[in-house]
């Protein structure tokens, strides 16, 4: 029945699991199975070590002080830049600037970008399989513009269906905002495939990183996307740490998005200059101590290795979804885990998700329950929700195996 | 916490034959509200007289605490005035606040979700009906059938 299985092909599950505190602790005296990666990230001692150094040790404001304090903090803080620059294959530094995450940088993007750029009769193609954080954005910059969105459909499996792209990709089209991995069916678009055709008629590519950078090798180059977002509290840095990489050209460009300090160069009564990119987007004192942060979870995911990450996630997310379908479950999504990462969206028997959650919490194990911030995605499958479970580098085969274990549970409960 | 607190029998009958769940073409007054965490749905339908709540329907897919919950709240509602009805409602939601002491007496079958109050994000399932019914006898919803005036 169970298989005993920690060392993955990937990872040493169990090495990694001593890093993080909180998988020690226990539910009602069972231990903590938490499968809600998607959602948020657990943060491993160096990240958790990493924050606290800098309030202990470092902490001033950054490009401020003149004093020592403020060179160190303004140093970590850009050295951060730096490491995440590296970790998405971006050669220059100044093609990130740090936000809270991905929702703040799409935000940034649909203001700074598209209400500056967009006109009467353009379109912004979109998927169905969309975080709301990468469709309302969208909806509040093309108002008064005349501008509008268009979809991708969906096929049954949770592919993106693309027969139908060259009449939805056009040259009205000024953007393609796609999903590099969808957090509700997993799926993995052909963004390279995708990329390309947006740049064959002239518009340009956003990339929702949100679940993609954590868990994939991602090289900005590579996959020539003009705007990544990234989310560090999902690739186990700290809540609200975060950026978005573009393009120089198009961060020279843009519009300022916050105005305040740092992001100017004069400041005159009826009008001001702004400050070099990436400075020129960040307004105000930054979650400098929380990007530190997500630089350190970021040398822990390097020193893990990305590729062995993405093997390890392959492996557990074929044996989820090969148990979940043994236990009689529908599952979401594409099954080939070479086109899916490790959200993985179900619906069990014929138990509601928020009753599966509750009861799942009383073994101990931490699902999400809900439409994910997808709600056209339940539309498209008929459902008002699903039940998700999501892996990451600390999860084992085993809690899979606690996880088929406890929907036992629930069909009991409602048998 | 032990599920039994939450899945009482009660609880799990109503779910599994719910009581009143069905279209009221002719209901005076209705109301749909869905609850934005879960993607949950509810309609309620009211067929009202003078003042009297003669009959309570809904129709809708939830987990099995907002099921049942509706399903409780049609037969407790039905037959009464409407000053009753509120006055239920402000007793039910301040019973799922734990403000309310709450005992057979006062709620009936109700009383089988104060289990849930244990379960605060599940709060919301349980009072997603009685909302929807005081949003419908405020005449914040459209008439599912010819309208009362």
């Amino acid at each position: 029945m169970a298989v005993t299985e920690q060392r993955s092909a990937g990872l040493d599950v169990a090495r990694i699991r001593k890093d993080f505190p909180i998988l020690e602790r226990t539910v009602d005296g069972k231990p903590l199975v938490y499968l809600d990666s998607a959602a948020t990230s657990q943060k491993p001692n160096q990240v958790i070590d990493a924050e606290a150094d800098f309030y202990r040790n470092h902490n001033a404001n950054a490009h401020r002080g003149l004093y020592m304090l403020a060179e160190e903090a303004t140093e970590l803080y850009e050295h951060a830049r730096a490491k995440l620059a590296r970790f998405i294959g971006a050669a220059q530094p100044e093609t990130i600037v740090f936000t809270r995450g991905t929702t703040e940088s799409t935000n940034l993007v649909a203001y700074a970008w598209a209400r500056k750029f967009l006109r009467e009769g353009d379109e912004i193609l979109l998927s169905e399989m969309e975080h709301h954080s990468n469709i309302v954005p969208w909806q509040l910059a093309v108002r008064g513009t005349g501008a509008v969105l268009r979809y991708l459909p969906l096929t049954d499996d949770g592919l993106l269906d693309l027969s139908d792209l060259g009449s939805l990709l056009t040259e009205k089209t000024k953007l393609l905002a796609i999903t590099g991995m969808s957090n509700s069916l997993g799926t993995l678009p052909p963004v390279r495939e995708l990329a390309d055709a947006a740049h064959a008629v002239g518009a340009l590519v956003l990339l929702d990183g949100a679940q993609l950078v954590p868990h994939v090798p991602v090289d900005v180059a590579e996959l020539d996307c003009d705007f990544l977002t990234i989310s560090g509290h999902k690739m186990l840095g700290p809540t609200a740490s975060g950026g978005m990489y573009a393009k120089l050209e198009h961060l020279e460009a843009m519009d300022p998005f916050l105005g305040g300090g740092h992001m100017i160069e004069e400041v005159f009564p009826d009008r001001s200059t702004w400050n070099e990119v990436p400075y020129k987007f960040e307004a105000g004192t930054m979650n400098i101590a929380q990007e530190v942060g997500l630089g350190a979870a970021i040398d822990y995911l390097e020193g893990l290795g990305m590729d062995a990450v993405r093997e390890h996630e392959e492996e557990i997310t074929a044996y989820a979804i090969d148990r979940l379908l043994g236990a009689g479950a529908r599952v979401f999504g594409p099954t080939d885990v070479s086109v899916r990462g490790g959200a993985v969206s179900f619906w069990y028997r014929d138990v509601h998700p928020h009753d599966l959650a509750t009861i799942l919490n009383e073994e101990g194990v931490a699902i999400r329950a809900g439409h994910h911030c997808n709600q056209l995605v339940m539309r498209r499958y008929g459902v008002p929700a699903t039940a998700r479970a999501s892996f990451y580098v600390y999860n084992s085969n085993d809690e899979v195996d606690a996880l088929v274990e406890a929907l036992g549970k629930a069909e009991s409960v409602f048998a | 916490m032990a599920l039994d607190d939450i899945y009482k029998e009660v609880i799990l009958d109503h779910y599994k034959n719910p009581r009143n769940k069905r279209e009221m073409p002719d209901a005076e007054l209705s109301c749909s509200k869905n609850n934005p965490l879960c993607g949950d749905e509810i309609t309620v339908f009211v067929h009202e007289d003078d003042g009297k709540v003669l009959d309570v329907s809904f129709l809708g897919q939830g987990c099995s605490i907002s099921q049942s919950s509706a399903s409780m709240m049609t037969e407790a509602a039905a037959g009464k005035t409407r000053a009753e009805v509120e006055e239920r409602i402000g007793a039910f939601r301040g019973m799922m606040a734990g403000e309310v002491e709450s005992d057979e007496d006062a709620f009936g079958e109700l009383v089988a979700l104060k289990g849930v109050v244990k379960y605060p994000v599940r709060v919301k399932c349980a009072v997603l009906a009685w909302d929807v019914l005081r949003e419908a006898l405020a005449g914040g919803g459209e008439a599912g059938g010819s309208a009362p005036h």
